[in-house]
């Protein structure tokens, strides 16, 4: 079976602005995907996490290597990707159902048939009644549903979340990720989430790939999470298989993330 | 005093008023700057006889036709200074090069005192509303644009790269995300073009024209009727404060999704 998405020694250098050196984020990254596979990637922070989701989605392009989706390689926007941003993405001067319907007003779908089903992803989500209510009016945890909702309606293959909880309080960010999982469970699609947390991680995952601190970011390892599903993400934390998978984790990442504190830091400092 | 604010502001205008009228009184105040005690009157009016004008005006109905004749001018040279600004606003702000070759000639019309071209739109225009709509309109558009200019650079990389994802192509990226933004722009610069506008047509009627409240201002000036020159600048102030009043009326309209300060989130 073709792997969903797959990275081939892929390589972004991001060109220098006058007189700084170019600066790697990522350096041979390979990587593969499988068809309805949740992977999380994990890694200090700055380490360039953000810049493979983009290279997937196509804003990015490689500076080497390739990237294939479903065996082509791929260049141009990824028609088959949903993208969750990790800040505040939907539109503000559009109602919650207007954000939703987007999507399908850019491809053409009459917009009666769009609102219905737009109403429809707003209730699967938990916002019926919220239709009307623009951005600003909706609390954090609602516009993230309204932001999944919009994702979701075009029914991608790939979903591409960069760490789209993280401005969440622990208890909405709970709910949220139940939500999500369950919404997976029903239609699997590939996943490829990325976070800083740990614990996320290893309770929505099928894989959880751990990456080096930056630049030049390659992963340096990879665990398959064989916890059983559906899970709940508040009661999974508390079983001893997963606190025996973060231990070992954790041990791996350790190194990396001391590493990029301190780089981090030295950055600050000069 | 917070509560009944406007009482006493409008307590205030009548002492203001008063105050003139006394001043302005023949012999009331003794002679001691000008020898001529008519002279405090014939300098600065006086308020009784310059609300008997305005009413004069208005019960008699000869204003109607000169504040129509603004209220034209200024709608007309907002519409197209406002409809320019946008367009080339969008334009130069979605093409590098294209405003880094009139970004020069820009800044220079922009800093060129725009008053001097009245006499010349009237030589291309007429003495009819579109000269003075001309000038209105070259006031406005650079309000507008330099607003809206500003606006697509600031545009949320986020919201865009989002709207890219969602499947939009160019012409949709324009229409639901550059547009909308840009348009909350010309909003916040509004009040100020509004008032640009009506500048513009009240100047140029004040120029040279057969109609409007400016020329009835130039005609009292020229005849030294100095009470119909200052019901004219009322007129004129009542008339751009219920103009801003319709401004504000509008923005609060189409801006509902704009969020409000003292909104409070609703849960």
């Amino acid at each position: 079976m073709t792997a969903a998405v797959e990275f081939d020694r892929v390589t972004v250098t991001f060109a220098s602005r006058a007189g700084a050196a170019p600066y790697t984020a990522v350096k041979n990254v390979s990587l593969e995907i499988a068809d309805g596979e949740f992977v999380s990637v994990v890694g200090p922070t700055g380490c360039g996490k953000s810049t493979l989701l983009n290279v997937v989605a196509g804003l990015l392009k490689p500076s080497g290597g390739q990237l294939r989706v479903f065996g082509e390689p791929h260049g141009g926007i990824n028609r088959r990707a949903g993208y969750m941003f990790q800040s505040e993405a939907l539109m503000p001067w559009r109602t919650a159902l207007g954000n939703v319907t987007a999507g399908l007003e850019f491809r053409g779908v009459d917009s009666r048939q769009s609102k219905d089903r737009a109403r429809d992803w707003l209730a699967r989500v938990g916002l019926t009644g919220f239709e009307d209510h623009y951005p600003h009016q909706l609390s954090g945890g609602m516009r993230k549903r309204t932001a999944l909702a919009q994702m979701l309606i075009l029914d991608p293959q790939i979903l591409l979340m960069d760490e789209p909880f993280s401005a969440l309080d622990i208890q909405t960010r709970q709910l949220m990720e139940n939500e999500l999982l369950e919404l997976w469970s029903a239609n699997r699609k590939s996943v490829i989430f990325i976070t800083h947390d740990l614990e996320e991680a290893i309770s929505l995952s099928d894989r959880v790939v751990v990456l080096s601190a930056g630049p030049a970011t390659r992963p340096i390892g990879e665990f398959a999470i064989d916890l059983p599903r559906p899970r709940d993400v508040a009661e999974i934390r508390l079983t001893p298989r997963f606190i025996e998978l973060h231990d070992r984790i954790w041990h791996s990442m350790k190194e990396e993330v001391l590493k990029g504190y301190a780089q981090t830091r030295n950055r600050v400092v000069s | 005093m917070r509560r009944h604010l406007w009482i006493w502001q409008v307590a205030m205008l009548v002492l203001i008023f008063t105050a003139w009228q006394v001043l302005a009184q023949p012999e009331l105040i003794p002679p001691f700057v000008w020898e001529n005690p008519n002279r405090a009157s014939f300098f600065f009016g006086e308020p009784v006889k310059i609300f008997r004008v305005v009413w004069e005006w208005f019960s008699g109905g000869a204003i109607y036709q000169h504040l129509w004749v603004t209220l034209q001018e200024t709608a007309l040279a907002f519409v197209i200074g406002a409809a320019l600004g946008l367009g080339i606003g969008l334009w130069l702000g979605l093409s590098p090069t294209a405003s880094a070759l009139f970004d020069p000639y820009i800044t220079a019309m922009n800093a060129m005192p725009r008053v001097v071209l009245a006499p010349i739109f009237m030589v291309w225009f007429g003495l009819g509303i579109w000269s003075k709509v001309a000038l209105g309109v070259t006031l406005v558009f650079f309000i507008v644009f330099f607003n809206v200019y500003q606006g697509v650079r600031e545009v949320s990389p986020v919201v865009l790269n989002n709207t890219v994802m969602l499947g939009a192509n160019r012409k949709q990226l324009l229409r639901y995300v550059y547009l909308p933004s840009a348009t909350s722009w010309v909003f916040s610069s509004l009040h100020t073009a509004v008032g640009m506008a009506f500048v513009g047509a009240v100047v140029g009627e004040y120029l040279g024209s057969a109609r409007g409240v400016g020329y009835l201002i130039q005609q009292a000036e020229g005849a030294f009727d100095i009470n119909t020159v200052f019901a004219g600048i009322l007129v004129l102030t009542a008339f751009a404060l219920v103009l801003d009043f319709a401004v504000g009326l509008a923005e609060r309209r189409l801006l509902v999704w704009r969020p409000v300060q003292s909104e409070t989130e609703q849960m």
